[in-house]
């Protein structure tokens, strides 16, 4: 097949209504410190078309469209717009040639109004102004390309998918004419991408540019006029998208060496319950949600995974199974035991361990070296003479042991961890959990941002510990990848529970339509 | 063992030799530009600093006197450091010092009649329970969300003087002769006067003060709840999700760091004044803040620190004297000395970390 | 009822909350741009040095305070280049500029402690003098205390109606948000910084000329720490800055006049009542607070900053 660094010309011409590229890039190369992120790139933009560029977490797909965005300049090559030399040198000056994106993470103000928000991006905005006067606009580019929102709205009530159409109007609004999309449908449900891709065929339609950058080939299949496969900081290759077919993009993606995705087997008997709730609801924290009467059982040789939109509860669901959070009502019983009453501390050193969200953020000390964060899993281990002093040596061998059990590259034990990898530091989180052998395992959105070994290495690690009889609550964003690890799969939506599918129940419409609250417009 | 012991010890040495480079280099800053503002106010730096200088080392009565002048430095510095490796700003040295001197005066004018070797405990723990539940309600609404720490210690500073005020020309004032014009309490008792050395004013809260020192580095660097607490300080939410108890931690620390500022407190009226008066401190919490802060919160360098500014600030009551220049001048130096510190965070906050990850390495 | 002290405390009320209004009014305007300013004691103080010197000197009470005015807008560039080109810690900075402050005000006016000044010309209230029970000085205001309403409107205006004040606010909620939409961040703050300053430096001159028309060391007696206080309790919306400067201007008042009518409080007891009910203030908003405040702020007053 193509090697890397060929650019193919398309297989289909008809894909694209202009032959005239809107945006050219050529020899783009971005290093950064551990990494080539971008090697002598080309890619042209057509308008009127949907390109997709697919590849693996990691591929260096961002970081191209950065580039052109003006968030990252680049260390070599050249982008013409228009036909015409162009410098970006700040997302300002890409916005004036007419390129704008959307973000994975959004550039919303939160307390501030919808109205307000896009006002920040009209162009020409009057020195004293009222944020009314947007509205009308808002209101007209809504209707003509679906992007409807209430421009009175404050954009913290919003839900996710209303907060990205706020996103794309802000950029219809600065007159971009170049729509980058940066993994979108990561927080939307499966009916609300569709949705997405019918946007996309409006926008098309008036000519609109637009780029959507995803890992996921079932997406590129369905909305692509072209796709362009990026794998390790190069171009597999570029091919149309209406002759495009699934092993063609899997070969230009892994170059014919498919990872193993995890195989995992049909559940053993089932053990006692190691985790149960039982009608439990919390108090809302601030903007966070509360959970509501939520009942779950999670048994030993048990992955319960949770689906759900973003901040429907999955962090108050974690945080209430650890300890973290106390329960307004209901009881919580671990191991049997009612922990109800239990201290976070207690919780933990009866067998509970996790990987949260975010491992810098919320996981480890960042400037802590691994060996005083493997430490601090478990300190009373580790405390000699009444705590006046730590053994070092120990926590060193238990450091090395459970690498060892994980099957993990081994990482030196005396540097901070900032300094690691995303999966570095994935892995350095599990064997410091692990290593304690807990009963219950609560992951939480664990291969997010991982690139594709680390994230098998993860998931593998998870059954592994449900094989040996423990108990898994799986928190994901990742339809497939719960799909494909769940025993039990429950639907998450304003804090309860509101579906409940065993792997051969699993309807992916159905369970999107629960995560939304729509009722099933389309089967 | 053998060769990481030697790499540690010589990546220590190297550390310590850069960062007192660095402290060298601030306070030269500072000192220069010091000495700008008192030229700008028509006196002579030069004079300043040299009479300063042959004062507090060139005599033994001026180095004594700089000693007295360092205890009070070196417990309130503590007493901000500490609360500081939690992620803690603790800025209520002076109230806690205050209230630390409160309970002791309380404690020396009802207790008349204890000898003095039971005297002086007593009137250490008073000193430490002062300032300790002063600056734990601090620690306490921080704990639980609601204010920051830093805007109560502030607010704190204002109230604890008044109350010490409102004692003094109250309920314990003195009608002693010439006290009218001088509000203050009666005189403690003898027994209540903390020991003295080699017939100087150097007193036991220096050593009060070095053990405090001493037991902040130990349990930091080694102890299983000083790894605790720099993880606190170091990320709150993974600490948290680790099971350490933030809440106890916050209101525990800042108990323990305001009963050392109180010690300072109680040290100066019962060591130095032998009673208590109205506004007794020349703002020896905010020297304390300012020397954690120059120090980067390091035990070796609030040793330093406290010294040097303890040269400085007896340099500031004989400027008093001798050339006119107000005393809340100093007030000035302080700022200049924070806003190098400050404004230089990439150099500041190596010195932070090289000290911190060093003493990481050593375990 | 003692009508005397009444009619007293509601006159005194406004006169004693305006100053502490301009300097509400501009630190809102700070936090509405991100930024918590401890250190608006020392300006304060500041301005209150600069302000009664000029005047001394020039004999111009405008004069002067237009001088503190300006020198409290410089002034207040310590803390910007701090926070804002250094990104060092907002709080210790404040704490920076405060020291700075306090030193360098006693420095300036000590040549001046004590002295006299001939302050303001004031205007009574319209109307007023028909009633038996006015007094001359009763409800009778210099321009500086009638403009602080107007004042207040404008800084409204200013922050919700001007595009001005939605790159402000956008960058107090969000600088990355902000940045993204392509606003300057550095410079809006320093705009914010100096505004501020200027508030404040006013505020404070007002002090010193025209109410106690004197100056003396540390005479602004917390109203700094206050003011950050006002800002929460009117949740940083400069129109119900008013009515939390009016309450505070009222409990000063009813300090002062009680004292003055031989009230049996301690002086010392009197004088914690601002520090204590700031410190109730910001204990009443609780945790909750930290979600009304402006995005960036939030963290700095919870502590996680």
């Amino acid at each position: 097949m193509r090697s890397s660094g060929d650019v193919t010309t398309l297989a289909n011409a008809s894909a694209s209504g202009s032959a005239t590229p809107i945006a050219q890039l050529r020899g783009i190369t971005k290093r950064f410190p551990n990494v080539v992120a971008n090697d002598a790139v080309d890619l042209d933009l057509f308008p009127g078309e949907v390109h997709a560029l697919l590849g693996e977490n990691g591929a260096g797909k961002s970081t191209l469209m950065k580039i052109l965005y003006g968030f990252y300049s680049c260390d070599d090559g050249s982008i013409r717009i228009d036909d015409e030399e162009a410098r970006i040198s700040s997302p300002l000056e890409a916005r004036k040639l007419g390129i704008g994106m959307v973000f994975q993470v959004f550039t919303l103000i939160p307390a501030m109004t919808v109205a307000e928000n896009i006002a920040l991006y009209v162009p020409a905005l009057p020195v004293t102004f009222d944020a009314r006067s947007v509205s009308q606009t808002i209101n007209e580019l809504g209707d003509k390309y679906g992007l409807r929102v209430d421009p009175g709205a404050t954009v913290r009530d919003l839900a996710i998918g209303d907060q990205q159409k706020v996103e794309v109007l802000k950029l219809l609004v600065g007159q971009a004419r170049i729509l980058i999309f940066d993994e979108a449908t990561r927080v939307l449900a499966p009916h609300e991408i569709e949705g997405l891709f019918e946007i996309f065929e409006m926008l098309k339609k008036d000519g609109y540019a637009i780029v959507f950058i995803t890992h996921k080939m079932r997406e590129v299949l369905a909305c692509a006029d072209r796709i362009t496969v990026m794998k390790r900081g190069r171009i597999s290759g570029t091919i149309g998208g209406r002759g495009a077919t699934e092993s063609a993009l899997i070969e230009l993606m892994f170059g014919g060496a498919v990872p193993d995705q995890v195989a995992k087997g049909g559940s053993e008997v089932l053990g006692d319950p190691i985790l149960e709730l039982q009608g439990v609801s919390t108090h809302a924290e601030g903007i966070g949600v509360g959970l509501r009467d939520v009942d779950l059982a999670i048994r030993a040789g048990e992955i319960a995974g949770v689906a759900g939109v973003s901040g429907n509860g999955q962090r108050e669901l974690g945080d209430v199974i650890l300890g973290l959070t106390a329960c307004a009502r209901g009881r919580r019983r671990i191991l049997g035991a009612d922990a109800t009453s239990w201290s976070a501390g207690r919780i933990r050193s009866s067998g509970v361990g996790f990987v949260p969200e975010d491992s810098l953020g919320m996981g480890v000390v960042p400037w802590m070296t691994l060996a005083q964060n493997a430490a601090l899993g478990n300190v009373e281990a580790y405390a000699r003479h009444g705590g006046v002093s730590i053994d070092w040596e120990h926590v060193q061998r238990d450091i090395a042991t459970s690498f060892d059990e994980l099957s993990f590259e081994p990482l030196e034990a005396w540097v901070p961890v900032r300094t690691f990898s995303g999966g570095q530091l994935q892995r350095a989180v599990l064997s410091r959990e692990l290593g304690r052998h807990p009963r219950l395992f609560i992951a939480s959105y664990p291969t997010r941002g991982l690139d594709v070994r680390s994230a098998i290495a993860t998931r593998r690690v998870l059954v592994d510990l449900r094989d040996r009889g423990g108990g898994v609550l799986l928190i994901s964003e990742d339809l497939d990848e719960l799909c494909r690890l769940s025993d039990r799969l429950l639907v998450l939506r304003d804090g309860r529970i509101v579906g409940e599918f065993l792997p051969h129940e699993i309807d992916r419409h159905k369970i999107g339509h629960l995560m939304t609250d729509s009722g099933g417009k389309d089967a | 063992m053998r060769r990481v012991w030697a790499k540690v010890v010589g990546s220590l040495k190297k550390g310590w030799s850069i960062a007192v480079a660095r402290y060298a280099m601030i306070l030269a800053i500072a000192l220069i530009a010091y000495a700008a503002v008192l030229f700008l106010a028509g006196k002579d730096p030069i004079k300043a600093y040299a009479d300063t200088f042959s004062f507090a080392l060139g005599t033994s009565y001026g180095f004594s006197e700089v000693l007295v002048r360092m205890i009070p430095l070196l417990l309130t510095a503590v007493a901000v450091a500490i609360p500081s490796r939690l992620g803690l700003i603790n800025v209520g040295g002076e109230g806690q010092l205050y209230m630390g001197a409160w309970l002791a005066t309380w404690g020396a004018i009802t207790f008349t009649s204890l000898p003095q070797s039971v005297f002086i405990p007593v009137l250490i723990v008073m000193g430490f329970v002062g300032g300790g539940c002063w600056a734990a309600i601090a620690g306490f609404l921080r704990a639980r969300g609601w204010v920051n720490e830093t805007i109560t210690t502030l607010l704190m500073n204002y109230i604890a003087p008044l109350i010490v005020g409102y004692s003094v020309y109250g309920m314990w004032r003195s009608r002693e002769v010439g006290s009218a014009a001088f509000p203050q309490t009666v005189a403690f008792p003898d027994a209540a006067r903390l020991p003295r050395f080699f017939g100087t004013r150097v007193h036991l809260g220096l050593i009060l003060g070095l053990v405090a020192l001493l037991a902040f580095w130990f349990v930091m660097a080694r102890t299983k709840w000083g790894l605790k607490m720099r993880a606190i300080g170091g990320n709150p939410e993974a600490a948290r999700r680790l099971g350490i108890r933030l809440g106890l931690y916050i209101v525990v620390v800042m108990f323990i760091a305001g009963g050392i500022a109180g010690l300072a407190g109680m040290a100066e009226v019962t060591a130095l004044h032998g009673r208590l008066r109205a506004g007794f401190s020349p703002g020896y919490g905010f020297m304390g803040f300012l020397i954690s802060w120059l120090s980067g919160g390091s035990p070796l360098g609030i040793l330093v620190m406290s010294f040097v500014l303890a040269i400085v600030f007896s340099g500031g009551t004989l400027l008093q004297i001798t050339q006119g220049v107000p005393f809340s001048a100093i007030n000035v130096l302080m700022a200049i000395i924070l806003f190098v510190v400050l404004a230089n965070p990439r150099f500041s906050l190596a010195v932070l970390k090289r000290g911190l990850t060093v003493r990481g390495r050593w375990q | 009822m003692n009508w005397d002290l009444l009619l007293g405390v509601l006159s005194g009320t406004i006169m004693y909350g305006v100053p502490l209004l301009y300097t509400t009014l501009g630190e809102v305007i700070g936090q509405r741009a991100g930024m918590v300013n401890l250190g608006l004691e020392g300006i304060l103080l500041v301005g209150a040095a600069v302000g009664f010197v000029t005047s001394s000197l020039t004999g111009n009470p405008w004069l002067g305070l237009g001088v503190a005015a300006v020198a409290g807008s410089v002034f207040n560039l310590a803390y910007g280049f701090l926070v804002i080109t250094r990104n060092a810690n907002q709080l210790a900075s404040g704490l920076t500029v405060m020291f700075l402050g306090m030193g360098l005000s006693a420095m300036i006016g000590r040549g001046f402690v004590g002295g006299g000044s001939s302050g303001l010309a004031r205007y009574q209230i319209p109307g007023v003098s028909l009633f038996s029970w006015a007094t001359k000085s009763m409800f009778s205001y210099d321009l500086v205390v009638y403009l602080a309403f107007p004042v207040a409107v404008l800084v409204w205006w200013l922050l919700f109606r001007t595009r001005w004040g939605l790159s402000i606010r956008a960058v107090g909620e969000s600088p990355s948000a902000a940045f993204a939409a392509g606003r300057r961040i550095s410079l809006l703050k320093y705009q914010a910084t100096m505004l501020c300053g200027l508030f404040a430096g006013l505020a404070g001159a007002h002090l010193s000329v025209a109410l106690a028309r004197t100056w003396s060391e540390g005479m602004t007696g917390g109203r700094g720490f206050i003011a950050v206080a006002l800002v929460i309790f009117s949740k940083w919306h400069p129109l119900r800055a008013i009515v939390g400067a009016m309450l505070f201007g009222g409990a000063v008042t009813l300090q002062l006049q009680l004292q003055a009518h031989g009230a049996a409080i301690s002086p010392f007891v009197l004088n914690m009542i601002p520090y204590v009910l700031t410190l109730g203030v910001l204990l009443a908003w609780g945790g909750a607070r930290r979600f009304a405040a402006p995005g960036g702020l939030g963290r700095v007053y919870s502590g996680e900053e």
